[in-house]
């Protein structure tokens, strides 16, 4: 089943590198830096909320989380494979990273589809 | 004089050296091979970081200001020192990396990588500054 899946993992990790690679710096910088650091004007909860309300920010927001989540677990998986020569876990290596990635897709699913 | 060969699980007709967990160690290139590949783990992170901005967006004004207090912590605020390092050396590979991963023809005729690296970055800035203008600039 996972040689099946193959082609649409790889799909997935590039598909969320791209979104990271483009998207991520600035978030990082907004969200992860300058709104905690105080340097720019925090977009409170009442404008952060009227953002979020919108369908198609609300579609974005899950490319933003899930995509790259997917991204991660795909790479990280291989980089335990051949950086910690830990191939012969891999059931449980595969079981614990897609695990994770699906589990937060559908987190993130549950929380914009019920956001209101 | 008999040899005793050591056989891996998956190759198991050949003798191979066997390699040390430390391999990527010996030299800068394989080094940067392997931080190349962990930046796997600060793009996961954020991601969560992410959901859990949502989650308590969704929770009411007292749960989004715990998620702001947590993310002014000196913890928050290294790990996110970490992760931006990280994901702009993620940007910067994965760039790099793009005319390796897809050859692009114009009229038959090979699009030269600098061209693709540079219409990335180009790409990078564009939709940086419109996703920051939707979301900071009103």
């Amino acid at each position: 089943m996972l040689k099946k899946m193959t082609p649409l993992l790889w799909f997935l990790f590039s598909a969320g590198g791209t979104v990271a690679a483009l998207l991520f710096p600035l978030h990082v910088l907004v969200t992860g830096l300058l709104i905690p650091m105080g340097w720019i004007d925090v977009p409170g909860y009442d404008s952060m909320v009227s953002l979020v309300s919108h369908p198609l920010a609300r579609a974005y927001l899950f490319v933003l989380i899930s995509l790259p989540l997917f991204h991660g677990a795909h790479r990280f998986r291989y980089t335990l494979y051949d950086g910690l020569k830990l191939k012969h876990l891999h059931i449980p290596i595969v079981l614990i990273c897609y695990g994770s990635a699906l589990t937060g897709t559908v987190a993130a699913a549950f929380f914009l589809w019920n956001f209101s | 004089m008999t040899i005793e060969a050591r056989y891996t699980l998956y190759h198991p007709k050949w003798y191979r050296r066997p390699v040390s967990v430390w391999w990527w160690l010996s030299s800068w290139r394989y080094m940067k091979f392997v931080l190349r590949e962990l930046t796997s783990l600060p793009v996961a992170i954020f991601s969560l970081l992410t959901l859990w901005q949502v989650r308590s967006l969704a929770n009411g004004p007292e749960a989004y200001a715990r998620f702001e207090t947590w993310m002014s912590s000196p913890l928050a605020l290294a790990l996110n020192v970490v992760i931006f390092v990280a994901v702009l050396f993620h940007t910067q590979t994965w760039f790099l990396a793009a005319p390796k991963a897809m050859e692009v023809r114009l009229s038959g005729k090979r699009v030269p990588d600098l061209l693709i690296i540079v219409s990335n970055y180009i790409g990078w800035g564009v939709v940086s500054a419109v996703v920051a203008w939707f979301w900071l600039g009103r």
